[in-house]
């Protein structure tokens, strides 16, 4: 790691402030993706911002049909929120299932969904449910927010600051993990909400999470797994690597969006 | 046995250290005005050095010196050496290229060594190393043996025409041939054996120190064989004669091999030291260097073939085997894939004719060496994998098959070199099929047919060579060293123990198992014996431990030094009692007189060895005794190993659902720590079929399974839960009749697995790792 300045604002406020004025700087989270990165010198931000002790960043609320999660939140408050539990259960499951109890206890959903890796787990609970994204300037709608690999809307001075998921009627994710990894090879966010079905998929395509379109027309009237079996998916447009070709990729695609059916109960 | 001595499932003495973080490893011991080496290491897979700017480098906070391989030749430091010499078939000696410490003029592979940067602390080494300028001319690159002796393939080393090493055969070719043109069958394979990175848990590491006023050197390091490492350094690297150069190996956090051989970091610290007026060197590896320099494993392209009669009975094998050997000859790279190998090639069977022909390349990769099982893994893989196909090309039962042409007999004479001493291998079957319930096979598979999930059994019945001796037949063979083994007892004149082995612990539970041989002996419980390794200084030589040795040779020398302490014990026992020393017996922890009642505490007996008031005439005083064991064979550990599956023909997933190992290791002295080790061997071996394999990109050379986002490690849910089981067939060969269990697990799974799941998909082209992807791919294409 090189030398680094180290800021610990204690609100978003601050934070805004110091992120606005500081030359070469980065927001720090959890950690458990910018760490790494800086030990092996891959990104050298002369600041840091610390975004840990702010208290507004935290927090899980639930009122009026929407369950909102603080950017801070972690995946392990995620996870064994009774609240989230019984609102999302899927948002739950898919939170326990990230990394292992280290990460969970230090990455954050505001970390993951900002540096939209396309095998990371909460894209596509995020594009999947439809949910808003607070920032300190404006609120982005999930459609409009991913914007291909590792990239997002969120411009440079701009800090995610929480997250507002309608609450669907049934949802559920389905994931198949890479072998070495264990971020998703494949995985795939069904929700169904009043204003229809939503297919989300992370981990498989070249652009990152994207809406399984095919998948959300066909569903539109029939919601059992098998209404998606006249369907395939463009390898084309899938992730080709070492742990799996676009073939099984697009397959994968299908396979997991039929779990995830089946277990929308 | 006793609750402490041979046989007793004791909890390992050095845990207590370990758990509680008080290991002691090369990274925590800090010398006195320690310096920091940081190593500028290649980019490029292959390419030219043109020239080395280090001004601005030398110039950046904290920097002492920055050496380059310039330097090095500069001081006449020799390069690394291939300590296993092989000869062609055509009678030529294997093309070792130059392996300079630091490289010179030519980087061969990504990783390779270009410039050591030394500075006072280790961030400032790595700020500079980073200002280091070098200039390359990229050059073409190969990385797959099996494109290396192509005639557009770059030349990697200019001794090695076509980058073909050796080529090697053992066997009767002509009869081989033959038993095949008139065989009823012939089962053919292709076979790739996937490379491997070992990854202990901990990463390398050396210090080197030069004392200017003594001229004297200290290595610590990483190091599975310590005295070895003296021996090279002393003798081909040039670094000091051998009473100038103490060596110490302290904890080492695993090696699985990759500990075994004399790196290049360990020659540039040493020459480091001295070239910058005496403050020691250190480097430490970090987890990306250790995917690009440690050793790696396997990496066999391979045709295999066998011959059998209308009723199933083997008639000849053969096998044609390109090895990857990577960019260098590492220290024992040219054994691996020869003795190591090809003569294991008869299995647990007769079979009457056998050949071999292994061609060895150098290609632009990390080098290759022994990794747990160093040869014998993709030996039995051959075999293994040609029986099963046979048992289904013949519709037979692959354990009938396997029944009908074991070897019965011993001794038993193979046609590749080998004596197998003893064995019953039908044994070893009868107790898988019982422990894997095989009657209800057809059962579960139907049962899992209506879960939607394919359901397969696989076999291997696995036979090794270990110990890795006797000293006269690898001479013969090639090894520039004797295998044998030393230790010495030394009883302390309270009648406490301190035993010093030339084997090395790096996980192995020496420190428990050694002490419980000693109390089995004396009697003295094991806290009252310490075991003394990895010190040049201390033990007088060694020859480390790799190959399941430590227990089959390294005991054994351990046994003939007791039997002379114990001699001398008897003799002083017998003079102060005044009996007969023919009556004299040793029974927790006294001398007895038999049939009386007289008898004398161990520490009296070794405190009269000490005051040396009153001992025979003529005795030499204390009790302290030293032996070298030299085998008469090798050892032949085997077993059964069946694998059952489930796989998901959606995903292409594959789950262990079942997994027996029978394994006959002769004597075993801490079942518990036996057990340990068949386990760790199973999870490597299930990751070799399963999940691991390391992975170059074929045109740029580069690395793409530099971490573990991308190799993959097998973890805890990774395993089933194992059943294990032993057969027990003493070694004739050594006075514990012990075999060695250290590389079974990883020698015997990998076909097992991939026996089941090509059982279960009903496609038997499938190569390792059967990653879930692949497995897709096999059950679309069948
Ligand atoms: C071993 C391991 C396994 C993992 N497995 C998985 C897995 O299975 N699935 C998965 O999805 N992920 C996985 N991860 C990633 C993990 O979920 C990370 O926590 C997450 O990607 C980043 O969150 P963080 O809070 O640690 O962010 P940090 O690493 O601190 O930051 C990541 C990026 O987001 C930016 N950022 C952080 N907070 C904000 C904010 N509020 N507004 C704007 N930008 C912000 C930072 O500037 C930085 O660029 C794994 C990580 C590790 C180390």
């Amino acid at each position: 790691m090189y030398q680094t300045t180290y800021h610990r604002p204690s609100t978003v406020q601050e934070a805004a402030s110091l992120l606005a004025s500081a030359e070469d700087v980065k927001l720090l989270a959890g950690g458990q993706t910018l760490i790494p990165t800086m030990k092996q010198r891959l990104a050298a931000p002369a600041n840091l911002i610390d975004l840990g002790r702010i208290a507004e960043l935290k927090g899980i609320t639930v009122s009026g049909g929407t369950v909102t999660i603080g950017a801070g939140t972690t995946h392990a408050e995620v996870h064994t929120s009774a609240d989230v539990k019984a609102a999302i259960p899927a948002l739950a499951k898919l939170a326990g299932g990230i990394g292992d109890p280290h990460v969970r206890h230090l990455g954050t959903i505001g970390g993951s969904v900002a540096n939209n890796d396309p095998a990371a787990d909460y894209p596509s609970a995020v594009l999947g449910l439809g949910a808003t994204v607070v920032t300190t300037k404006r609120e982005i709608p999930a459609d409009d927010f991913f914007a291909g690999m590792f990239t997002t809307a969120l411009e440079e001075d701009e800090i995610i600051v929480r997250f507002v998921f309608p609450v669907p009627r049934k949802a559920a994710y389905a994931k198949f993990a890479n072998p070495a990894s264990r971020y998703a090879m494949t995985g795939v966010f069904v929700a169904v909400t009043g204003d229809g079905v939503r297919v989300a998929v992370t981990g498989a395509g070249s652009d990152g999470v994207f809406r399984w379109m095919d998948a959300e027309a066909a569903l539109a009237s029939d919601l059992s797994p098998s209404a998606l079996d006249g369907l395939s998916l463009d390898p084309s447009g899938m992730l080709s690597d070492i742990h799996g070709d676009a073939a099984y990729r697009a397959n994968l695609v299908k396979v997991m969006a039929k779990r995830a059916l089946a277990a929308l109960g | 046995m006793g609750v402490e001595g041979i046989g007793a499932r004791v909890t390992r003495k050095e845990d207590r250290r370990f758990i509680t973080g008080k290991g002691r490893y090369t990274d925590d011991i800090v010398l006195k005005d320690t310096t920091y080496g940081v190593f500028v290491r290649s980019p490029h897979a292959h390419a030219k050095i043109l020239s080395i700017d280090t001004t601005a480098a030398k110039a950046a906070p904290g920097v002492i010196e920055i050496l380059t391989g310039a330097d090095l030749a500069g001081d006449r430091i020799g390069g690394l050496i291939c300590g296993w010499m092989i000869h062609s078939r055509d009678g030529t000696p294997m093309k070792a290229g130059a392996h300079p410490a630091i490289a010179h003029e030519r980087v061969r592979h990504v990783g390779d060594q270009v410039a050591l940067v030394i500075a006072e602390t280790k961030a400032q080494a790595r700020d500079a190393a980073e200002l280091v300028e070098v200039d390359y001319e990229i050059l073409p690159a190969v990385v797959d043996p099996a494109r290396a002796m192509d005639a557009d393939a770059p030349l990697i080393h200019d001794v090695a025409p076509s980058n073909l090493i050796f080529d090697w055969v053992l066997g009767d070719e002509e009869a081989t041939e033959a038993a095949f043109a008139k065989a009823a069958h012939v089962v053919e394979l292709d076979i790739i054996n996937n490379r491997l990175s070992p990854n202990p848990m901990e990463p390398r590491s050396a210090i080197g120190y030069y004392d200017e006023a003594e001229e004297h050197y200290d290595l610590y390091t990483t190091s599975q064989n310590p005295h070895v490492a003296r021996l090279v350094l002393s003798a081909f690297v040039g670094i000091a004669p051998e009473h100038k150069l103490r060596v110490v190996a302290p904890d080492v956090g695993g090696g699985f091999g990759a500990k075994i051989y004399i790196y290049p970091e360990e020659t540039a610290c040493l020459w480091a030291s001295k070239r910058i007026g005496g403050r020691p060197v250190k480097w430490t590896s970090d987890r990306t260097e250790a995917f690009l320099t440690d050793c790696h494993g396997r990496d066999h392209v391979t045709k295999a073939k066998l011959a059998l009669a209308e009723d199933g009975t083997f008639l000849a094998l053969r096998s044609d085997t390109i090895a990857n050997i990577g960019a260098y000859m590492s220290t024992f790279s040219s054994a691996t894939p020869t003795y190591l190998h090809g003569t294991l090639l008869s299995g647990q069977y007769v079979i009457p004719a056998i050949f071999t022909n292994v061609k060895a390349v150098y290609t632009n990769t990390t080098p290759v060496d022994a990794y747990r099982g160093a040869g014998r893994p993709e030996a039995t893989y051959i075999v293994e994998r040609l029986v099963e196909t046979a048992a289904r090309q013949l519709g037979m039962d692959p354990a009938e098959l396997r029944r009908k042409n074991f070897i019965r007999q011993f001794p038993y004479q193979t046609p590749v070199i080998l004596t197998y001493d003893a064995g019953d291998f039908e044994a070893n079957l009868d107790k898988a099929l019982a422990a894997v319930d095989y009657a209800g096979f057809p059962a579960r598979k139907a049962e899992a047919k209506t879960r939607g999930k394919l359901r397969g059994i696989g076999f291997s019945s696995y036979i090794e060579a270990c110990g890795i001796a006797p000293s006269q037949a690898v001479g013969s063979l090639g090894s520039g060293v004797g295998l044998w083994e030393s230790a010495e007892v030394r009883v302390n004149p309270v009648g406490t123990v301190e035993i010093l082995t030339g084997s090395h612990s790096h996980g192995q539970g020496h420190e428990t198992t050694f002490a419980q041989l000693v109390n089995e002996r004396l009697g003295i419980g094991l806290n009252n014996v310490q075991i003394v390794h990895g010190d040049t200084d201390k033990v007088q030589f060694g020859m480390g431990t790799y190959g399941s040795r430590s227990g089959a040779v390294g005991m054994s020398a351990i046994v003939k030094a007791l039997d002379k302490v114990e001699a001398k014990a008897k003799k002083i026992a017998a003079h102060l009692m005044e009996a007969s020393e023919a009556d004299i017996v040793i029974e927790d922890g006294e001398l007895k007189v038999a049939g009386t009642d007289k008898k004398l505490p161990f520490f009296q007996v070794a405190l009269a060895a000490y005051t040396a008031h009153n001992l025979p005439a003529g005795m030499e005083p204390g009790l302290k005794e030293s032996a070298f064991y030299d085998p008469t064979n090798f050892t032949y550990p085997a077993g059964t190993y069946i694998c059952e599956v489930e796989v998901d023909p959606d995903t292409g997933k594959t789950e262990i659902v079942q997994f027996v190992a029978v394994d006959d290791f002769g004597r075993i002295i801490n079942p518990m720590i036996v057990e340990g080790q068949v386990h760790g061997g199973l999870a490597q071996g299930i990751g070799q079929a399963l999940m691991e394999g390391v992975s170059y990109d074929p045109e740029s050379g580069q690395l793409l399974t530099g971490s573990y986002m991308d190799y993959c490690m097998p973890r805890a849910d990774d395993v089933p839960s194992f059943k294990v089981d032993h057969v027990t067939t003493l070694c004739p060969g050594n006075p514990l009749g012990m075999k060695g269990c250290g590389e079974a697990g990883a020698i015997g799974s990998p076909p097992a697995v991939i026996n089941a799941i090509t059982d279960a998909i009903g496609n038997n082209n499938l190569s390792m790792p059967a990653t879930p992807a692949k497995v897709w791919a096999a059950i679309n294409a069948a």
